[in-house]
């Protein structure tokens, strides 16, 4: 179980960390959310690893129960993830569109003296 | 309880969406909604200052959760200070965006405008570390709309880097988080300080990993170098404006590494000692060289005043990684400094460009250059850390607060070297745009007749020089009023090292 977690974290980041290196804008996009993945894994993981306990404490009896923050953690990140994504999906489409380039590497700056803008 | 605390959070993040849903379609209703927001909010933000004078920790409970249970707001001395300092700001800036009709070239200025004030206002105000990554997220959300506001295939290249540059430090910051959480149980600062310092020091490998983490994330914040690269093409191609609000943004991060490397991991825990000594300082001298540097070598004003505002981030991380009180003290005098000229800068830079065009090469004279020239003239001196404004006193108190330290000799190298080579810099960027246009042969007419040029000389708007001078005047008042100034500064650095009061009125009991 916890090799399982920990390799789910890692692959997911090596793979997010290689998708981003390739600086076109779908690749990034990708790779931006395999890495928001993997955080939500390793965030699950922040509370301990526990199977099929619920995370709800009962004082009437003792029970095996899991952290109930990092799931209110996870949740809140998940949100905020998700929103980002459309951000980033719509701002790389707009810069698709107006320089028909998918790279995200700033262009070369064309050479200013002489020519006043 | 008080309910005042949470008002500078509140009161953007419903002007925002009102002036979204109830008064999109009118221009005017707009402004006049957004600009007594920011009034209200200037005026909300001296009151709790002045409730925190004394020297007392406040504290909201949301939905009146204790700590470390519920989130906190926690007001003391330095979220006083910053969120005067953020509504202070805020002002001219938008001033300057009505008055220049930055706020007419694309939709939802406004709004955006006021859910990055909240996002600010939240992240200074906040008592917990999550609560301070969600606020993160607002700010950047609402930078991000910004940035690209008004469009241009440029702005959007830059945009794209921006945007994705942020959130690898979002999801770092995530990871951080996790970290903490995952050797304390705790996510609540007073309550993570006192946890901190209870677990042994043989068991603070997973600890020292989550601050290398969160220091990182701060000096992404805070373009500290070699995580830098994301700020000049960003800034530069942002609308000006938008780049002189964000010169609180950077500050954001130079806070957060002040309350939480005092707080948190204070000087006096052993796990974490030696980190910022061995990483941060000599980060914070190549940030300033590296700046100075980018100064000397810009062709473009925006790009000019990108790498002031990190030059001058370096002079301000130099001061808070030395973390001594007095060093602290200096860092809070040079951090409002800094912003307001950087912010300074950033306006003065579009009086420019929207007369003259981005690169800085010699033009013929423009409309008003004697009044632009000027304050040119005084944001770069103001920048460059020259006297009489309040950078000379800032950098003279950074250097004075060097004393006994191993790598003095250093610091002043490198400080005084940076001012010099800023200082470069700017006169040459001012020589070549103010001086060398009177000697040019006219131009032919169809170029040097364009409308706007015409329009601008017609009706020169009056609320751009209003706003400008107005940050001018708050750099004169910081140097005016240095002695109390710095007084209010000492007085912070000092609760900032004792934290034991914010500790125990955080969590409601007395700290162990």
């Amino acid at each position: 179980m916890e090799l399982l977690v920990a390799s789910a974290v890692g692959i997911l980041t090596a793979a997010g960390i290689y998708l981003i290196l390739r600086r076109r804008s779908f690749p990034v996009i990708l790779g931006l959310s395999l890495i928001t993945y993997a955080v939500n894994v390793f965030l699950f993981a922040t509370g301990r690893l526990a199977t099929g306990a619920p995370p709800i404490l009962n004082k009437y009896q003792e029970v095996a129960y899991t952290d109930p923050l990092p799931q209110a953690l996870v949740l809140t990140a998940i949100v905020i993830s998700f929103g980002m994504t459309a951000v980033v999906v719509m701002i790389a489409l707009g810069a698709y569109l107006s320089s028909r380039d998918d790279r995200t590497a700033m262009p070369v700056e064309p050479e200013g003296a002489g020519d006043d803008a | 309880m008080d309910h005042l605390l949470i008002a500078p959070v509140v009161l953007p993040a419903l002007v925002a969406p009102f002036i979204i849903m109830a008064v999109r379609h009118h221009l005017d209703l707009q402004r006049i909604f957004s600009l007594a927001s920011v009034v209200l909010l200037a005026a909300i933000s001296l009151t709790l200052a002045a409730q925190a004078l004394d020297g007392t920790v406040k504290v909201y409970e949301l939905g009146d959760w204790p700590a470390p249970f519920g989130i906190v707001l926690v007001l003391d001395r330095l979220s006083a200070m910053m969120i005067v300092l953020t509504s202070l700001l805020a002002l001219p800036v938008l001033m300057y965006a009505i008055g220049s009709g930055w706020d007419t070239r694309g939709a939802n200025f406004h709004a955006l405008f006021q859910f990055q004030l909240m996002g600010i206002m939240g992240a200074f105000l906040t008592g917990d570390a999550f609560n301070l990554f969600v606020f993160f997220e607002v700010l950047l959300i609402a930078s991000y709309g910004l940035m690209i506001h008004s469009g241009g295939t440029r702005r959007f290249q830059a945009g794209v880097q921006y945007v994705v540059f942020n959130l690898l430090g979002s999801t770092l910051f995530l990871f951080a988080l996790g970290t903490l959480y995952a050797v304390t149980g705790t996510l609540n600062m007073a309550d993570l300080a006192v946890k901190v310092a209870q677990i042994p020091a043989e068991d603070t490998a997973l600890l020292r990993v989550g601050a290398v983490m969160l220091l990182l994330v701060f000096a992404i914040k805070a373009s500290l170098l070699p995580l830098h690269f994301w700020l000049p093409s960003a800034y530069a191609n942002a609308p000006m404006p938008v780049a002189a609000l964000f010169a609180i943004m950077t500050k954001v991060g130079a806070y957060s590494i002040l309350r939480f490397y005092t707080l948190v991991f204070g000087p006096e825990v052993e796990a974490t000692a030696g980190l910022t000594e061995a990483w941060l300082m000599p980060a914070a001298l190549l940030t300033l060289g590296a700046g100075a540097i980018g100064v000397l070598g810009s062709k473009k004003l925006g790009r000019l005043a990108a790498f002031g505002a990190i030059a001058s981030m370096g002079t301000l991380l130099i001061a808070i990684s030395l973390f001594t009180p007095s060093a602290a003290a200096a860092a809070l005098y040079y951090l409002v400094h800094s912003t307001l000229a950087a912010a300074l800068l950033f306006l003065v830079a579009d009086l420019v460009i929207e007369r003259q065009g981005p690169w800085i090469l010699a033009q013929l004279p423009m409309p008003q250059t004697g009044l632009v020239s000027a304050l040119f003239f005084a944001a770069a001196i103001a920048l460059a850390g020259m006297p009489p404004l309040s950078g000379f006193l800032g950098k003279l108190l950074v250097l004075d607060a060097t004393r006994g330290v191993d790598l003095a000799p250093w610091i002043w190298a490198v400080i005084l070297t940076g001012s010099l080579i800023t200082i470069i810099g700017m006169a040459r960027a001012g020589s070549l745009l103010f001086w060398k246009g009177h000697g040019l042969p006219p131009q032919d007419t169809d170029t040097s007749e364009e409308p706007p040029l015409e329009d601008l000389a017609a009706r020169p708007a009056q609320l751009p020089f209003v706003a400008c001078f107005g940050l001018l005047g708050g750099l004169v008042a910081l140097t005016v009023f240095a002695g109390p100034a710095t007084r209010y500064a000492e007085a912070t650095a000092a609760q900032l090292y004792a934290p034991t009061a914010y500790i125990e009125t955080v969590l409601g009991r007395p700290a162990k």
